[in-house]
Protein backbone atom coordinates (compact mmCIF):
# COMPACT_ATOMS: atom_id res chain seq x y z
CA UNK A 1 0.00 0.00 0.00
CA UNK A 2 1.58 3.23 -1.11
CA UNK A 3 0.19 6.75 -0.68
CA UNK A 4 -2.84 8.19 -2.42
CA UNK A 5 -2.71 8.59 -6.18
CA UNK A 6 -4.62 11.63 -7.48
CA UNK A 7 -6.64 11.84 -10.67
CA UNK A 8 -4.79 15.05 -11.59
CA UNK A 9 -1.50 13.16 -11.57
CA UNK A 10 -2.70 10.23 -13.71
CA UNK A 11 -1.95 10.22 -17.42
CA UNK A 12 -2.71 7.88 -20.28
CA UNK A 13 -0.01 5.28 -20.69
CA UNK A 14 0.89 5.27 -17.00
CA UNK A 15 1.84 1.78 -15.86
CA UNK A 16 0.16 -0.13 -13.03
CA UNK A 17 2.28 -2.76 -11.25
CA UNK A 18 3.93 -5.08 -12.05
CA UNK A 19 3.09 -7.34 -9.12
CA UNK A 20 4.53 -10.86 -9.29
CA UNK A 21 2.49 -13.64 -7.70
CA UNK A 22 3.63 -17.14 -6.82
CA UNK A 23 0.42 -19.16 -6.47
CA UNK A 24 1.00 -22.58 -4.87
CA UNK A 25 -1.26 -25.64 -4.70
CA UNK A 26 -1.73 -24.69 -1.04
CA UNK A 27 -3.12 -21.32 -2.08
CA UNK A 28 -5.57 -23.05 -4.42
CA UNK A 29 -6.81 -25.20 -1.54
CA UNK A 30 -7.18 -22.10 0.64
CA UNK A 31 -9.07 -20.39 -2.15
CA UNK A 32 -11.31 -23.42 -2.65
CA UNK A 33 -12.21 -23.30 1.05
CA UNK A 34 -12.70 -19.53 1.20
CA UNK A 35 -14.77 -19.31 -2.01
CA UNK A 36 -16.63 -22.62 -1.81
CA UNK A 37 -15.43 -23.62 -5.30
CA UNK A 38 -14.49 -27.27 -4.81
CA UNK A 39 -14.21 -28.26 -8.46
CA UNK A 40 -11.50 -30.95 -8.39
CA UNK A 41 -9.55 -29.62 -11.38
CA UNK A 42 -8.04 -27.12 -8.92
CA UNK A 43 -6.54 -29.60 -6.41
CA UNK A 44 -6.79 -33.20 -7.65
CA UNK A 45 -4.14 -33.83 -10.30
CA UNK A 46 -5.54 -37.23 -11.38
CA UNK A 47 -8.98 -35.69 -11.80
CA UNK A 48 -7.57 -32.72 -13.69
CA UNK A 49 -5.60 -34.97 -16.05
CA UNK A 50 -8.72 -37.12 -16.53
CA UNK A 51 -10.43 -34.06 -18.02
CA UNK A 52 -7.53 -33.54 -20.42
CA UNK A 53 -5.61 -30.90 -18.50
CA UNK A 54 -1.85 -31.23 -18.03
CA UNK A 55 -2.05 -30.44 -14.30
CA UNK A 56 -4.28 -28.76 -11.72
CA UNK A 57 -5.07 -25.21 -12.82
CA UNK A 58 -5.54 -21.94 -10.96
CA UNK A 59 -9.17 -20.94 -10.40
CA UNK A 60 -10.18 -18.28 -12.89
CA UNK A 61 -11.84 -16.47 -10.00
CA UNK A 62 -8.53 -16.39 -8.08
CA UNK A 63 -6.88 -14.78 -11.10
CA UNK A 64 -9.80 -12.33 -11.13
CA UNK A 65 -8.97 -11.61 -7.46
CA UNK A 66 -5.28 -11.00 -8.30
CA UNK A 67 -6.35 -8.40 -10.84
CA UNK A 68 -8.69 -6.87 -8.27
CA UNK A 69 -5.81 -6.50 -5.81
CA UNK A 70 -3.58 -4.98 -8.50
CA UNK A 71 -6.14 -2.25 -9.10
CA UNK A 72 -7.26 -1.63 -5.49
CA UNK A 73 -3.62 -1.35 -4.31
CA UNK A 74 -2.91 1.11 -7.11
CA UNK A 75 -5.99 3.31 -6.54
CA UNK A 76 -5.14 3.77 -2.83
CA UNK A 77 -7.41 4.11 0.22
CA UNK A 78 -9.56 6.91 -1.27
CA UNK A 79 -10.08 5.28 -4.65
CA UNK A 80 -13.27 3.42 -5.57
CA UNK A 81 -13.39 0.41 -7.85
CA UNK A 82 -16.33 0.83 -10.23
CA UNK A 83 -15.77 -1.93 -12.74
CA UNK A 84 -13.51 -4.97 -13.03
CA UNK A 85 -13.55 -7.46 -15.87
CA UNK A 86 -11.34 -10.24 -17.14
CA UNK A 87 -11.40 -13.10 -19.60
CA UNK A 88 -9.76 -16.46 -19.05
CA UNK A 89 -7.88 -16.99 -22.29
CA UNK A 90 -5.21 -19.38 -21.05
CA UNK A 91 -4.77 -21.77 -18.15
CA UNK A 92 -2.23 -21.06 -15.42
CA UNK A 93 -0.58 -23.75 -13.34
CA UNK A 94 0.44 -23.35 -9.67
CA UNK A 95 4.17 -23.31 -9.00
CA UNK A 96 4.87 -20.90 -11.84
CA UNK A 97 5.03 -17.15 -11.26
CA UNK A 98 2.37 -14.95 -12.84
CA UNK A 99 2.67 -11.21 -13.17
CA UNK A 100 -0.16 -8.71 -12.83
CA UNK A 101 0.22 -5.53 -14.88
CA UNK A 102 -1.82 -2.70 -16.23
CA UNK A 103 -1.79 0.55 -18.13
CA UNK A 104 -4.02 3.62 -17.94
CA UNK A 105 -6.05 3.95 -21.15
CA UNK A 106 -8.10 7.04 -20.40
CA UNK A 107 -9.29 9.57 -17.82
CA UNK A 108 -12.49 11.63 -17.74
CA UNK A 109 -15.08 13.26 -15.52
CA UNK A 110 -18.59 11.85 -15.32
CA UNK A 111 -21.37 13.17 -13.10
CA UNK A 112 -18.91 14.78 -10.67
CA UNK A 113 -16.69 11.69 -10.49
CA UNK A 114 -13.07 11.59 -11.62
CA UNK A 115 -12.68 8.31 -13.47
CA UNK A 116 -9.77 6.36 -14.87
CA UNK A 117 -9.99 3.42 -17.30
CA UNK A 118 -7.24 0.81 -17.27
CA UNK A 119 -6.29 -2.21 -19.27
CA UNK A 120 -5.08 -4.92 -16.90
CA UNK A 121 -3.78 -8.43 -17.38
CA UNK A 122 -1.94 -11.41 -15.95
CA UNK A 123 0.97 -12.76 -17.93
CA UNK A 124 2.85 -16.02 -17.60
CA UNK A 125 6.62 -16.60 -17.70
CA UNK A 126 6.54 -16.59 -21.50
CA UNK A 127 4.91 -13.16 -21.46
CA UNK A 128 1.57 -14.49 -22.77
CA UNK A 129 -1.47 -12.62 -21.48
CA UNK A 130 -3.51 -15.49 -20.09
CA UNK A 131 -6.02 -13.22 -18.36
CA UNK A 132 -6.69 -9.85 -20.00
CA UNK A 133 -9.19 -7.45 -18.49
CA UNK A 134 -10.28 -3.90 -17.82
CA UNK A 135 -11.00 -1.76 -14.79
CA UNK A 136 -12.56 1.60 -14.05
CA UNK A 137 -11.79 3.44 -10.81
CA UNK A 138 -12.77 6.80 -9.40
CA UNK A 139 -10.02 8.81 -7.71
CA UNK A 140 -9.82 11.97 -5.64
CA UNK A 141 -8.83 14.76 -8.02
CA UNK A 142 -6.55 16.66 -5.67
CA UNK B 1 -24.21 -18.84 -36.04
CA UNK B 2 -24.61 -21.67 -38.53
CA UNK B 3 -28.05 -22.01 -40.10
CA UNK B 4 -28.65 -25.56 -38.84
CA UNK B 5 -27.87 -25.77 -35.15
CA UNK B 6 -26.21 -28.98 -33.93
CA UNK B 7 -28.02 -28.82 -30.62
CA UNK B 8 -29.47 -25.47 -29.65
CA UNK B 9 -32.49 -24.39 -31.68
CA UNK B 10 -33.76 -20.82 -31.67
CA UNK B 11 -36.83 -22.02 -29.77
CA UNK B 12 -34.62 -23.52 -27.05
CA UNK B 13 -32.63 -20.27 -26.85
CA UNK B 14 -35.78 -18.24 -26.37
CA UNK B 15 -36.99 -20.62 -23.66
CA UNK B 16 -33.70 -20.33 -21.80
CA UNK B 17 -33.14 -16.57 -22.02
CA UNK B 18 -34.58 -14.80 -19.01
CA UNK B 19 -34.62 -17.87 -16.76
CA UNK B 20 -33.61 -17.02 -13.19
CA UNK B 21 -32.25 -18.98 -10.28
CA UNK B 22 -34.06 -19.01 -6.97
CA UNK B 23 -32.79 -16.15 -4.78
CA UNK B 24 -30.16 -17.19 -2.25
CA UNK B 25 -29.44 -15.15 0.87
CA UNK B 26 -26.19 -15.40 2.82
CA UNK B 27 -25.13 -13.42 5.87
CA UNK B 28 -21.59 -12.09 5.43
CA UNK B 29 -19.40 -13.15 8.34
CA UNK B 30 -16.39 -11.14 9.44
CA UNK B 31 -14.25 -14.28 9.58
CA UNK B 32 -15.25 -15.21 6.04
CA UNK B 33 -14.04 -11.83 4.73
CA UNK B 34 -10.68 -12.16 6.51
CA UNK B 35 -10.28 -15.76 5.35
CA UNK B 36 -11.07 -14.78 1.77
CA UNK B 37 -8.55 -11.90 1.85
CA UNK B 38 -5.89 -14.27 3.19
CA UNK B 39 -6.71 -16.88 0.54
CA UNK B 40 -6.25 -14.39 -2.31
CA UNK B 41 -3.07 -13.03 -0.68
CA UNK B 42 -4.35 -9.47 -0.24
CA UNK B 43 -3.12 -7.78 2.96
CA UNK B 44 -5.08 -4.54 2.49
CA UNK B 45 -5.99 -3.52 6.08
CA UNK B 46 -9.61 -2.69 5.15
CA UNK B 47 -10.17 -6.41 4.56
CA UNK B 48 -7.96 -7.80 7.33
CA UNK B 49 -7.48 -5.46 10.28
CA UNK B 50 -10.53 -4.30 12.18
CA UNK B 51 -8.79 -1.42 13.99
CA UNK B 52 -7.16 -0.06 10.81
CA UNK B 53 -10.41 -0.52 8.89
CA UNK B 54 -12.28 1.46 11.54
CA UNK B 55 -9.92 4.37 10.93
CA UNK B 56 -10.49 4.15 7.15
CA UNK B 57 -13.27 6.01 5.34
CA UNK B 58 -15.37 2.83 5.46
CA UNK B 59 -15.41 2.93 9.28
CA UNK B 60 -15.01 -0.84 9.44
CA UNK B 61 -14.07 -3.96 7.50
CA UNK B 62 -15.27 -4.35 3.92
CA UNK B 63 -15.07 -7.32 1.57
CA UNK B 64 -12.58 -7.59 -1.33
CA UNK B 65 -14.15 -7.01 -4.77
CA UNK B 66 -14.44 -10.67 -5.75
CA UNK B 67 -15.60 -11.85 -2.30
CA UNK B 68 -19.16 -12.12 -3.63
CA UNK B 69 -18.00 -15.27 -5.44
CA UNK B 70 -18.26 -16.97 -2.06
CA UNK B 71 -21.93 -16.20 -1.38
CA UNK B 72 -22.97 -19.07 -3.62
CA UNK B 73 -25.41 -17.72 -6.16
CA UNK B 74 -27.74 -20.42 -7.41
CA UNK B 75 -27.57 -21.44 -11.04
CA UNK B 76 -30.56 -20.91 -13.30
CA UNK B 77 -31.91 -24.18 -14.62
CA UNK B 78 -31.99 -24.70 -18.34
CA UNK B 79 -35.41 -25.66 -19.67
CA UNK B 80 -33.83 -28.63 -21.45
CA UNK B 81 -31.36 -31.42 -20.76
CA UNK B 82 -27.79 -30.14 -21.29
CA UNK B 83 -25.71 -32.95 -22.82
CA UNK B 84 -22.37 -31.40 -21.81
CA UNK B 85 -20.91 -32.10 -18.39
CA UNK B 86 -17.68 -30.13 -18.43
CA UNK B 87 -17.74 -26.53 -17.36
CA UNK B 88 -15.29 -23.72 -18.09
CA UNK B 89 -15.42 -20.23 -16.69
CA UNK B 90 -14.86 -17.83 -19.59
CA UNK B 91 -14.59 -14.62 -17.60
CA UNK B 92 -16.39 -12.07 -15.46
CA UNK B 93 -17.38 -8.42 -15.71
CA UNK B 94 -18.18 -6.83 -12.33
CA UNK B 95 -19.84 -3.51 -11.61
CA UNK B 96 -19.69 -2.20 -8.06
CA UNK B 97 -22.17 0.12 -6.38
CA UNK B 98 -21.93 -0.29 -2.60
CA UNK B 99 -19.38 -1.79 -0.19
CA UNK B 100 -20.10 -5.21 1.34
CA UNK B 101 -19.67 -5.32 5.13
CA UNK B 102 -19.73 -7.96 7.87
CA UNK B 103 -23.33 -8.61 8.91
CA UNK B 104 -24.76 -7.76 5.50
CA UNK B 105 -27.35 -10.18 4.20
CA UNK B 106 -26.66 -10.53 0.50
CA UNK B 107 -29.29 -11.97 -1.79
CA UNK B 108 -28.07 -13.20 -5.15
CA UNK B 109 -30.12 -14.07 -8.21
CA UNK B 110 -28.60 -15.28 -11.47
CA UNK B 111 -30.29 -14.91 -14.81
CA UNK B 112 -29.56 -16.35 -18.25
CA UNK B 113 -28.96 -13.28 -20.40
CA UNK B 114 -27.94 -15.10 -23.57
CA UNK B 115 -27.02 -18.56 -24.80
CA UNK B 116 -25.42 -19.71 -28.04
CA UNK B 117 -23.68 -22.76 -29.40
CA UNK B 118 -20.31 -22.71 -31.06
CA UNK B 119 -18.03 -25.29 -32.57
CA UNK B 120 -14.53 -24.68 -31.24
CA UNK B 121 -11.23 -26.35 -30.62
CA UNK B 122 -12.78 -28.47 -27.87
CA UNK B 123 -15.81 -29.46 -29.95
CA UNK B 124 -19.38 -28.29 -29.60
CA UNK B 125 -19.85 -25.79 -26.78
CA UNK B 126 -22.77 -23.99 -25.18
CA UNK B 127 -21.77 -20.47 -24.25
CA UNK B 128 -24.05 -18.73 -21.75
CA UNK B 129 -24.00 -15.19 -20.47
CA UNK B 130 -25.19 -15.23 -16.87
CA UNK B 131 -25.88 -12.02 -14.94
CA UNK B 132 -25.79 -12.28 -11.15
CA UNK B 133 -27.33 -9.43 -9.16
CA UNK B 134 -26.26 -9.07 -5.52
CA UNK B 135 -28.60 -7.06 -3.27
CA UNK B 136 -28.10 -6.19 0.41
CA UNK B 137 -30.64 -6.17 3.25
CA UNK B 138 -31.47 -2.52 2.51
CA UNK B 139 -32.55 -3.34 -1.02
CA UNK B 140 -29.41 -1.75 -2.52
CA UNK B 141 -27.78 -3.53 -5.45
CA UNK B 142 -24.17 -3.83 -4.24
CA UNK B 143 -22.78 -5.37 -7.42
CA UNK B 144 -23.61 -7.14 -10.65
CA UNK B 145 -21.45 -9.84 -12.17
CA UNK B 146 -21.75 -10.85 -15.81
CA UNK B 147 -20.20 -14.26 -16.37
CA UNK B 148 -19.40 -16.20 -19.49
CA UNK B 149 -19.97 -19.87 -18.83
CA UNK B 150 -18.88 -22.56 -21.27
CA UNK B 151 -20.27 -26.11 -21.25
CA UNK B 152 -18.69 -28.69 -23.50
Amino acid sequence: MGGQILWDDVSEGMEIGPVVRHPSTQQLVKYAGASGDYYQIHYDKDFAQGTGLEDVIIHGALKNAFLGSLVTDWMGPRGNLRRLSCQYRGMDIPGRPITARGVVTGKYEDDGEFLVDCEIWLENEEGQRTTPGRATVSLPSS
Amino acid sequence: MSSTPAFLTEEMRQQAIGRESLPNTVEVEKGAIIKFAQAIGDDNPVYNDEAAARASRYGGLVAPPTFLRSVAAGRPEYPFEVPFHRLLDGGSDWEYFEPVRPGDRITSVSRIEDINERNGRIGLMLISTIVITYTNQFGQVVATQTNTSIRY
